[in-house]
C-alpha cells in the first residue's frame, strides 16, 4: 500500500529528551517544527498521482432540488468523477448524535453551503471550474431563521407562568425535519416550584454565532487500498467516530476504512463533525486514485459547525443579605440545519447554565432548535460560554440592586466542596470558587491610562489607528467565574485506549505509546510522553502516529484527553511495569518489595540493585493495551434534570481591565488576569498556554467575533470581516494556577482547556459595563452598542 | 493565466496597451486575495515589481514624487517627516507583512472607498501621475475617484506615481476599525493644515461610494482660522465641534457588515473634531513633528 509522501511530521520523530516528566515544562515534539514553518499540516499532504476533490455547495439556505445535471462538469477535460447522493453506497445521512445530515444533499438543502455534488480532477482549478458547470435546479423556499420562531415560541414566556409546550409548532414555522424543529428540551427542576425572594433581577441576553477560527482549514487525503478499502489521512478530533460514520456511508466494515491523523491546525470543536471525510473516500474509491480535498478559508466557514447563538432570559431572586433563593432561566440555542452535537450542548447549557453558585430553587428550560441557519455544534466551552454571559451579567445586576460588591456576592454564593449543584449532584472534589475570585482581587491593578503627550497609541482603544489620545477614555474592571464539566457526561460510555510497549533498542530503553487520541495543538503528545517517562522511568518515548490500528481514545474535546487518555496511558504503563518488575524479581531471585523503574534500570534501594533493562528484557518487548474509563456518570431524570451527570468540574475566574473610548465605542482590553484550579499541572507551560488561548478566544467573542447571518446567509465568511484578536487586542496576562487534587482523577488532574474560555468574555463585558454604565445585553459588543448609533 | 514581467517602464506601458484586460500587480495584497478566492481570473497578470522607476521616490517641482511601487513600510520610514499624514495612514494598514508589500499605487489603482491612503492624499492635495504609450498626465486626486472601485485610469494606463506636496503644517490621520490592528476601515479621516496658503485639506474614507473631501468643512475652518494662523491662539471648542459636524455632513455612508451608516457619520464627527484639536495644538506649539 502506498502512503503519502508527507505524513504528520511531528509524531513519528517525537522522541523526547530527558527531563519532561509529570509536572515539568516538557518541550513539545512539534513545537520547533511549527515555529519554523516545517510542520506538515493536513493541507500539505501530497501524492504524485493524486486527484483534487472539490465540493459544490448550495447557494440557498432552504430549497428543494428539482434536478441535478452533472453532464457539463463531466465534459470538462481533466475531470475524473462527478458524484451526487446517488453515488453514496451506504447510509446517506450521518451525524454525531442523530443521523440527520445528508452526505450529499438528497431532495432538500437546509443551509447555505450544504454539499450537493463532488468533483475530482487532476488540478484543483479544473475541479472548481467543473463544479461550477453542474446545473442544479432549485425550488427556493423561505428559510426559518429564528430558533424561537422555529419552536413556535416567538416571544418570551412569562417566567411565572407554566412554560408553554414548545414542541407545538406555530403555523408559520414549517417542519425542517420529519421529527419537528425541536432537537432537545432539557428541564431542570429543583426545590420550591414557586419561590419568592426579597430582590429580583430579570435580564434578557443574546450571544452571536462564534467560529472556531482554527488556522488550518479542513483537509485530508483518501488513498484507495489494494483490499478495496480506503486509507484516510485527515485532520480531525476523534478518528474512531469519523471511522464509524464513514463506514456507515461507504457500507464497509471498519477494517476496510483506516484513518490516520494528519497534522491538525487547531480544532476547538470544529472538527468533531465530518467535513470532507466521506467525500474524499467516495472520490478515491470511485476513481481508484488518491484524492486530496482541502478547503480554502471561505469554504471552511461553510465546512464546519459553529458555536450556537443563544437567546436567554434569566430571573434571579435573592435575600436582602445576598443569598440566592432561586434562578429561573429559559435558554434557546439555535442548532441550525442539522443536529450535530446540539443535544449535548443543550445538556451542558441547561445543567451548567447557572454558574458555580449554590441555588436552592431552580427552574431551567433549555431548548435546541433546528433552523435554516448554519449548523452549530461543538465549540470550546460547549454551551457554558453562552450561559456564562447571562448568569454573570445577572450576578452583577443583582449586586448592584443589593448595593453589594459583585465579588462579595459571588463569594457568598460560591460552590465549594460538598455543595449541591442545580442538578442535585454533590461536588465531591475541591471547588475553590471563592478563592479563585479573592486571589484575583488581591492581584495588583495595571497603571492608570496615559493621556496627552505620554500616550503610546498601541495601548489606546483603536491602537495605531490614532483615534484617541485619551479623549473619551474610561476604565472599567470586571470579574467573572466559570465552571465546566470535564469529559463526556450524562451516562456516556467515555473511555480511551492506550497501547504501551517497552523494549531495548540499540542499548537504550525505549517506550512506545500508541493511542488514537488526536493531537490538535493542545500538546497531548507531550503529556503522553511525560506520563510514560514518569511511569516507566525511561527518557526515550516514541509517540506512535495516531490511527485506528489501536482502539478509540474518544474525542479531543470536553477538556478530557489529559484526563481520559492520560489515564489510559498511565494504566497501560502500570500494566507494562508490572510485567517488567515481575521478570526482574525472577532475576534478582529475592522478594524485592521496592522494585521500581528508573533511568532505564530496574532499581531496588533495599536490595541495592540496579538491573539495566537490557538484562531484564533482552530482545523481548513488553506490550500492554488498556481500555480505561473514568467513573461512570448517569443520565439526567427527564422530568427534573437531576442526576450524577458530570464526572468532574473545572473552575476558572477572570478579572478584566478595559479602557473604553466611550465616544467612539472602541475597546482596549488592558489586562486579563486569570486564576484556575487544574488539580495537577502535568505540563505547567502548556497549562498556561491553554489559559492564554482560552482567554483570547473568550475576549474575541466579547468584543468582535461573530458570523453575521442574514436570512440564513453568512455575510462575512473570511478573516477580512470575521475578526479575531490580534496582538494589540489580546493584552498581557497575570495567571495563577492552583493545584487542588481531584481524588477521583489520574494524578489529581483536572481538564484545563475550556474553563478559561468561559470566564474570560463575561469578565470583559462586566468591565465594559462598569466603564460605560450601559446594560449591554448582547455579545459581541459593537461600537454601535456603545455609542447608541 | 499568462504572466508578464516587464523590466522597464516602456515595456510595461506597451504590454498594458497591447492587453487591456491585463491585471497589473504590484504588492498583490488585493489581486492575490481576489485570485485565491476565485473572484478574479485574469487572462494576464502584469507584474510591475521589476520596473525600477516605480520603486523610487524623489522631489520634483516642489512635490514628493512617490513611485507607484514604493511600499507603505518605506513611506513610514523614509517619508514620515515630509508626508506625515500619509505615513500615519500607512501605519494603520494591515500587518508588517502587508506594509512591506502593499503600495500607494496599488491603493489608487484599486480605488476602493476603504483604501487607507486616500484620505491622506485628499487632505494633502496630491496629484496622480498616470501614463500610457500615449503619454503622461496628472489628475488631481479628488478627480481620480469615479465610483466604487472605479477611477479615472483609462484601460491602457498605469499609475506611475503620486505627487504629494510636502507638509507645510500639521497633518493628522485617524481610522476606525472594530479591532485594534489589521482591520479594514469602518471610517477614516485625513486632515492637513496648510498655513502657507491659509488653507485646510480634508479626506474622508469608507463613508461614501468614493473617497471624498469635505469642502464645506474646509471652507468653514479656513474662515475660522483667519487671524488665528498668526496669533496661534487657542481654537474655540465650538469651532472644532462645528468642523466635525461639517465633515460628517459630507459623508454618504451605507450600513454594511462592518458598521452602520449612523455610526460612520458619528465617528467621522468625532475623528474630525479630535484630529483638528491635535493638529491645532501642534501648530500652536510651533508645529513640531506630528504625533
Amino acid at each position: 500500500m502506498s502512503t503519502p509522501t508527507r505524513t504528520p511530521a511531528g509524531a513519528p520523530s517525537s522522541v523526547g529528551g530527558p527531563g519532561g516528566r509529570i509536572g515539568d515544562d516538557a518541550q513539545r515534539p512539534d513545537g520547533v517544527l511549527k515555529v519554523r514553518g516545517e510542520f506538515a499540516y493536513a493541507s500539505d499532504l501530497w501524492m504524485d498521482d493524486m486527484l483534487w476533490g472539490v465540493t459544490l455547495r448550495s447557494p440557498h439556505p432552504y430549497a428543494r432540488i428539482r434536478s441535478v445535471d452533472v453532464g457539463p462538469a463531466l465534459a470538462v477535460p481533466g475531470v475524473h468523477a462527478v458524484l451526487t447522493s446517488d453515488d453514496v453506497p451506504g447510509e446517506k445521512v450521518y451525524g454525531l448524535e442523530l443521523a440527520d445530515q445528508p452526505v450529499l444533499a438528497l431532495d432538500v438543502v437546509r443551509y447555505q453551503g450544504e454539499p450537493v455534488a463532488l468533483v475530482a480532477a487532476d488540478h484543483p482549478d479544473t475541479a472548481r471550474r467543473a463544479a461550477a458547470r453542474i446545473v442544479v435546479d432549485y425550488d427556493v423556499w423561505e428559510p426559518v431563521t429564528d430558533a424561537r420562531a422555529a419552536l413556535g415560541h416567538p416571544t418570551w414566556n412569562q417566567v411565572h407562568d407554566a412554560p408553554a409546550a414548545v414542541t407545538e409548532l406555530s403555523r408559520e414555522s414549517a417542519h425542517l425535519h420529519p421529527h419537528g424543529n425541536l432537537v432537545r428540551h432539557l428541564k431542570v427542576r429543583k426545590g420550591d416550584p414557586e419561590p419568592t425572594a426579597d430582590v429580583v433581577v430579570v435580564g434578557e441576553y443574546e450571544v452571536g454565532m462564534q467560529d472556531q477560527a482554527f488556522l488550518g482549514p479542513e483537509s485530508g487525503l483518501a488513498v484507495p487500498g489494494e483490499d478495496g478499502g480506503v486509507d484516510l489521512y485527515v485532520a480531525t478530533q476523534w478518528l474512531h467516530v469519523d471511522q464509524r460514520q464513514i463506514c456507515s456511508a461507504l457500507a464497509m466494515p471498519p477494517e476496510k476504512v483506516r484513518l490516520t491523523l494528519a497534522g491538525v491546525g487547531g480544532a476547538f470543536g470544529g472538527r468533531e463533525d465530518l467535513s470532507m471525510h466521506v467525500h474524499a473516500c467516495l472520490l478515491a474509491l470511485h476513481t481508484g486514485k488518491p484524492v486530496k480535498m482541502s478547503y480554502n478559508r471561505e469554504e471552511s466557514f461553510f465546512g464546519h459547525v459553529h458555536r450556537h447563538p443563544a437567546t436567554m432570559r434569566y430571573e434571579h431572586g435573592a435575600t436582602r443579605d445576598g443569598d440566592l433563593v432561586y434562578v429561573k432561566a429559559e435558554i434557546f440555542l439555535d442548532g441550525g440545519a442539522y443536529a450535530s452535537s446540539t443535544p449535548a450542548v443543550v445538556g451542558n447549557a441547561g445543567t451548567m447554565g447557572l454558574g458555580p453558585y449554590v441555588v436552592p430553587n431552580v427552574h431551567v428550560d433549555c431548548y435546541g432548535a433546528y433552523t435554516n441557519n448554519p449548523p452549530c455544534g461543538a465549540m470550546r466551552g460547549f454551551g457554558s460560554v453562552q450561559t456564562a454571559f447571562a448568569y454573570e451579567a445577572q450576578m452583577d445586576a443583582l449586586a448592584a440592586e443589593l448595593g453589594m460588591d459583585p465579588v462579595e456576592l459571588r463569594c457568598r454564593n460560591a460552590m465549594e466542596l460538598g455543595s449541591e449543584t442545580p442538578t442535585g449532584q454533590v461536588v465531591d472534589s475541591p471547588a475553590p470558587v471563592a478563592e479563585l475570585l479573592r486571589r484575583l482581587v488581591a492581584m495588583p491593578l495595571p497603571p492608570e491610562p496615559a493621556t496627552g503627550d505620554d500616550v503610546d497609541l498601541r495601548h489606546m482603544p483603536g491602537g495605531v489607528s490614532n483615534t484617541t489620545h485619551g479623549e473619551g477614555v474610561r476604565r472599567g474592571v470586571g470579574y467573572a467565574v466559570a465552571y465546566k464539566n470535564v469529559a463526556f457526561s450524562e451516562g456516556f460510555d467515555d473511555y480511551s485506549t492506550a497501547r504501551v510497549r517497552l523494549e531495548v533498542v540499540g542499548g537504550e530503553a525505549v517506550a512506545t505509546v500508541h493511542t488514537a487520541a488526536a493531537e490538535v495543538g493542545q500538546g497531548l503528545v507531550t503529556v503522553e510522553q511525560q506520563i510514560a517517562r514518569t511511569e516507566l522511568g525511561v527518557d526515550a518515548v516514541v509517540v506512535h502516529p495516531k490511527d485506528t490500528a489501536v482502539g478509540s481514545a474518544g474525542s479531543s474535546s470536553a477538556s478530557r484527553q489529559t484526563y481520559v487518555t492520560g489515564g489510559a496511558v498511565k494504566a497501560a504503563c502500570e500494566a507494562v511495569r508490572g510485567r517488567v518488575l515481575e521478570r526482574a524479581r525472577g532475576l534478582v531471585g529475592r522478594p524485592a518489595g521496592d522494585l521500581r523503574l528508573d533511568g532505564g534500570k530496574v532499581v531496588s534501594d533495599l536490595e541495592g540493585v540496579a538491573l539495566p533493562l537490557a538484562d531484564v528484557l533482552g530482545d523481548d518487548a513488553v506490550e500492554e493495551t488498556v481500555e480505561w474509563r473514568h467513573r461512570p456518570t448517569q443520565a439526567l431524570d427527564p422530568d427534573t434534570g437531576q442526576g450524577f451527570a458530570h464526572v468532574q468540574y473545572a473552575f476558572s475566574a477572570h478579572r478584566a481591565v478595559v479602557d473604553v473610548d466611550t465616544e467612539l465605542g472602541l475597546v482596549k482590553v488592558v489586562e486579563m488576569a486569570c486564576t484556575q484550579d487544574v488539580g495537577k499541572a502535568i505540563n505547567p507551560q502548556a497549562v498556561v498556554g491553554q489559559i492564554q488561548g482560552g482567554t483570547a478566544q473568550g475576549l474575541g467573542l466579547a468584543v468582535m467575533e461573530e458570523i453575521l447571518v442574514r436570512d440564513g446567509r453568512v455575510q462575512n465568511p473570511s478573516f477580512t470581516d470575521y475578526l479575531i484578536p490580534t496582538v494589540l487586542d489580546m493584552p498581557p496576562m497575570r495567571i495563577e494556577v492552583l493545584e487542588y487534587a481531584d481524588p477521583h482523577a489520574p494524578y489529581g488532574l483536572r481538564g484545563v482547556g475550556e474553563a478559561p474560555n468561559i470566564s474570560s468574555g463575561p469578565a470583559v463585558l462586566a468591565a465594559i459595563r462598569q466603564a460605560t454604565g450601559l446594560p449591554l445585553r448582547r455579545v459581541p459588543v459593537r461600537p454601535e452598542h456603545l455609542t447608541g448609533t | 493565466m499568462e504572466f508578464l514581467q516587464p523590466a522597464t517602464w516602456e515595456e510595461a506601458l506597451e504590454a498594458r496597451a497591447a492587453s487591456r484586460d491585463a491585471v497589473p500587480i504590484a504588492g498583490g495584497t488585493d489581486v492575490m486575495v481576489g485570485i485565491n478566492f476565485g473572484r478574479l481570473r485574469p487572462a494576464l497578470l502584469l507584474d510591475l515589481t521589476r520596473v525600477p522607476e516605480l520603486q523610487q521616490w524623489g522631489t520634483d517641482d516642489g512635490a514628493v514624487r512617490l513611485g507607484a511601487g514604493v511600499p507603505y513600510a518605506r513611506v513610514i520610514t523614509e517619508l514620515g517627516d515630509r508626508l506625515p499624514g500619509l505615513a500615519m495612514a500607512a501605519r494603520t494598514i494591515g500587518s508588517p507583512q502587508i506594509r512591506n508589500r502593499g503600495t500607494v499605487g496599488g491603493n489608487l489603482a484599486t480605488a476602493s472607498p476603504a483604501g487607507d491612503a486616500h484620505p491622506a492624499l485628499l487632505a494633502a492635495g496630491a496629484e496622480v501621475e498616470v501614463a500610457s504609450v500615449r503619454g503622461t498626465r496628472r489628475i488631481p486626486v479628488a478627480d481620480f475617484y469615479r465610483g466604487v472601485k472605479r477611477s479615472a485610469l483609462a484601460d491602457d494606463e498605469l499609475v506611475a506615481a503620486v505627487r504629494i506636496p510636502p507638509r507645510t503644517g500639521p497633518q493628522q490621520y485617524s481610522k476606525i476599525g472594530t479591532r485594534n490592528a489589521m482591520v479594514i476601515a469602518v471610517a477614516a479621516f485625513g486632515l492637513a493644515l496648510h498655513p502657507d496658503r491659509r488653507a485646510v485639506g480634508t479626506g474622508i474614507g469608507s463613508a461614501a461610494p468614493t473617497p471624498r473631501r469635505a469642502p464645506a468643512a474646509e471652507e468653514f475652518l479656513a474662515g475660522e482660522l483667519d487671524g488665528l494662523w498668526e496669533s496661534r491662539a487657542e481654537l474655540p471648542p465650538a469651532t472644532a465641534a462645528r468642523f466635525g459636524e461639517l465633515v460628517a455632513g459630507a459623508a454618504a455612508p451605507i450600513d454594511d457588515v462592518r458598521g452602520t451608516a449612523r455610526y460612520r457619520v458619528h465617528a467621522l464627527s468625532v475623528m474630525a473634531r479630535r484630529t483638528l484639536t491635535w493638529a491645532w495644538a501642534d501648530y500652536r506649539k510651533g508645529d513640531p513633528a506630528c504625533a
